[in-house]
């Protein structure tokens, strides 16, 4: 292994993107595991591609297109059966600081 | 001004002219579609709440997208309207947590969008460049309740699912704008392209057209850009102008007492018409775009492109120079007005059936504010023929094109209804000989050459058929019967 590709406070920030809480110990490990992936990236990057055409999709098809029309929507008390919390027809949700990023 | 005013930033001295404001905006408008970008729920303003759910706008494990054919053919309409590129283009996934998006991530264009590089021209003349009309989806609406109402005191939000998952084109331009004025005209003419062709209907009181501006300002004459701010929350062309107009204000105010500009995203305040901070760009979200796994590639072939470029109706731009062909003379304002309220067609057709042209732009300016209703171009061309003959006065051919707007049918029976018709000529004549005989005094007078005696035999006459009469053709028939 060369040098060090992602530090532990990259990790931590990556993770708080993520809203997973590590333990100290989990955040050694996955910052060694991330470490190893990025090495393999790091090889992969060194290949000689310049003949290649980049690819935009692991499937080789474009344009799957729907017609626009309207089909079933779902029950909404049904659906609201399942949120944690509901109130006048609504979703209801812990608040939320500022509007939407 | 009161020293708390002149103390905050903004309220202070007005807009100095050794500065200049740069403004770039972000047009965000909800397509026309039936159906969601991305599912079959339907796409529809209001509804109770969470009815038009599904599970790909739920975000529900196991539901995958599926591309809309008509939201890309709007977004094609919209890119070739606005004189851009079509390009191969793909979808990432932009990552964020917010209850507005249940999967946690919004389904958006990123580094390869549909549309580059266009252009669009005020009716002024200035082009300004477009970077890119790109392919987004809509999120969800959140109602915060409890805590007085403001958003950082809510007890707690309601979710409504209704506005997920609605295609929107997000249309990015350059800074190219130098006003708060030009920002309006801007707008304007976004709009005025998305509703020719047929892309959205531009209700921005609805929603449906939202604006985000970025703000800076510079010494006049430095070609490099201020720190900008971002402001959210402008819901109407008025609240665009006075928010650029405040925020401009309160750079140049911090500049000018030696301060710096942060980078921030603003909240426009209509009540106090002011911008407020929201967060600081240190705080910002990192997205860690992707390209969306569940979706594939969007390459509309050159065959369809072409076929929509076809199929596009005449733009805003094109029918602003035909209207100023047959109407020269005419504001360009009043030019602009004409075609952002889609009555460009009719003038043209009424100028064209023989109506001046001064007349019937005053009509479609100043009397139409509210749509032609049932007024057909034959009847505008009848009614100014009407006004130029004399036979209708300024005032009552504004009362006889309410009639036509209302009811429609033609100028000439519209008059008559109103009692507007012209005398018949015998009901004048006599009407005249009865006032030179219950006048002789005036009538001698007038005979003597008084001038000021016509007035008041026109006065008279006027009086007696309440305004019916040609005043042109009493003064006549006076001097007739003078002999």
């Amino acid at each position: 292994m060369g040098q060090q590709r992602i530090t532990r406070a990259e990790c931590a920030h990556v993770a708080a993107l993520a809203r997973l809480e590590l333990t100290d110990e989990e955040l050694d490990r996955f910052t060694g595991q991330l470490d190893e992936l990025l090495d393999h990236v790091a090889e992969v990057e060194a290949l000689e591609i310049d003949d290649l055409v980049p690819t935009m999709h692991a499937l080789p098809i474009t344009n799957l297109l729907r017609p626009d029309v309207p089909g079933d929507v779902l029950d909404r008390d049904e659906v609201l059966a399942h949120a944690p919390f509901a109130e006048d027809g609504q979703f209801r949700v812990p608040p939320v600081l500022g509007e939407a990023p | 001004m009161s020293a708390e005013a002149a103390a905050i930033p903004g309220l202070g001295a007005p807009a100095d002219t050794e500065w200049e404001t740069v403004v770039g905006l972000e047009v965000h408008a909800e397509l026309a579609t039936e159906t969601k970008l991305f599912s079959a729920s339907p796409n529809r303003f209001g509804g109770d709440p969470n009815t038009h759910i599904d599970p790909v706008s739920l975000g529900l494990p196991g539901s995958l997208p599926v591309l809309n054919e008509k939201a890309v053919e709007l977004a094609i309409r919209v890119g070739l309207a606005l004189n851009c590129r079509i390009q191969p283009s793909v979808f990432a996934r932009k990552n964020y947590f917010y209850p507005d998006m249940p999967k946690d991530y919004q389904i958006s264009q990123y580094d390869q969008p549909i549309n580059v590089d266009g252009w669009l021209e005020l009716p002024t003349g200035k082009r300004i460049g477009i970077e890119r009309a790109h392919l987004e989806e809509d999120t969800g609406k959140t109602v915060h309740i409890g805590g007085g109402g403001r958003i950082h005191e809510a007890g707690y939000s309601l979710v409504d699912y209704n506005r997920a998952g609605v295609p929107l084109i997000e249309i990015v331009g350059h800074p190219e704008l130098r006003s708060a004025t030009e920002a309006r005209l801007y707008v304007a003419e976004v709009r005025s392209i998305l509703v020719a062709v047929g892309a959205s209907d531009g209700k921005m009181e609805e929603g449906s057209l939202r604006v985000d501006c970025n703000v800076s300002v510079r010494p006049l004459g430095s070609d490099r850009l201020g720190t900008r701010c971002e402001i959210k929350n402008v819901n109407s062309l008025r609240s665009l102008g006075r928010a650029i107009e405040y925020e401009s204000r309160r750079q140049i105010d911090l500049l000018t007492s030696g301060q710096a500009i942060e980078q921030q995203t603003r909240h426009w305040n209509e009540d106090d018409g002011r911008t407020h901070a929201l967060r600081s760009k240190e705080e910002d979200y990192d997205y860690r775009y992707f390209p969306e796994p569940d979706l594939l590639p969007l390459d509309p072939s050159p065959e369809w492109v072409e076929q929509i470029r076809q199929e596009l109706p005449s733009l805003p731009r094109d029918r602003r120079l035909r209207l100023v062909e047959v109407a020269p003379s005419t504001d360009a304002d009043h030019i602009a007005l004409a075609v952002e309220r889609s009555m460009d067609e009719l003038a043209l057709a009424a100028i064209e059936g023989g109506g001046a042209p001064e007349r019937v732009m005053t009509h479609i300016v100043h009397n139409l504010a509210d749509g032609p209703g049932q007024l057909t171009p034959d009847a505008l061309a009848g009614l100014v023929g009407m006004e130029d003959k004399g036979e209708l006065t300024a005032t009552q051919a504004k009362r006889v094109l309410a009639v036509l707007v209302d009811g429609g049918g033609s100028p000439q029976d519209a008059a008559q209804s109103l009692g507007f018709e012209a005398m018949d000529t015998g009901e004048l004549e006599s009407l005249v000989d009865g006032l030179i005989s219950n006048h002789p005094d005036e009538w001698s007078r007038f005979c003597d050459g008084d001038a000021k005696l016509t007035g008041f035999f026109v006065g008279q006459v006027m009086k007696a058929t309440r305004g019916r009469a040609d005043g042109k053709a009493v003064t006549q028939l006076l001097h007739s019967r003078k002999g």
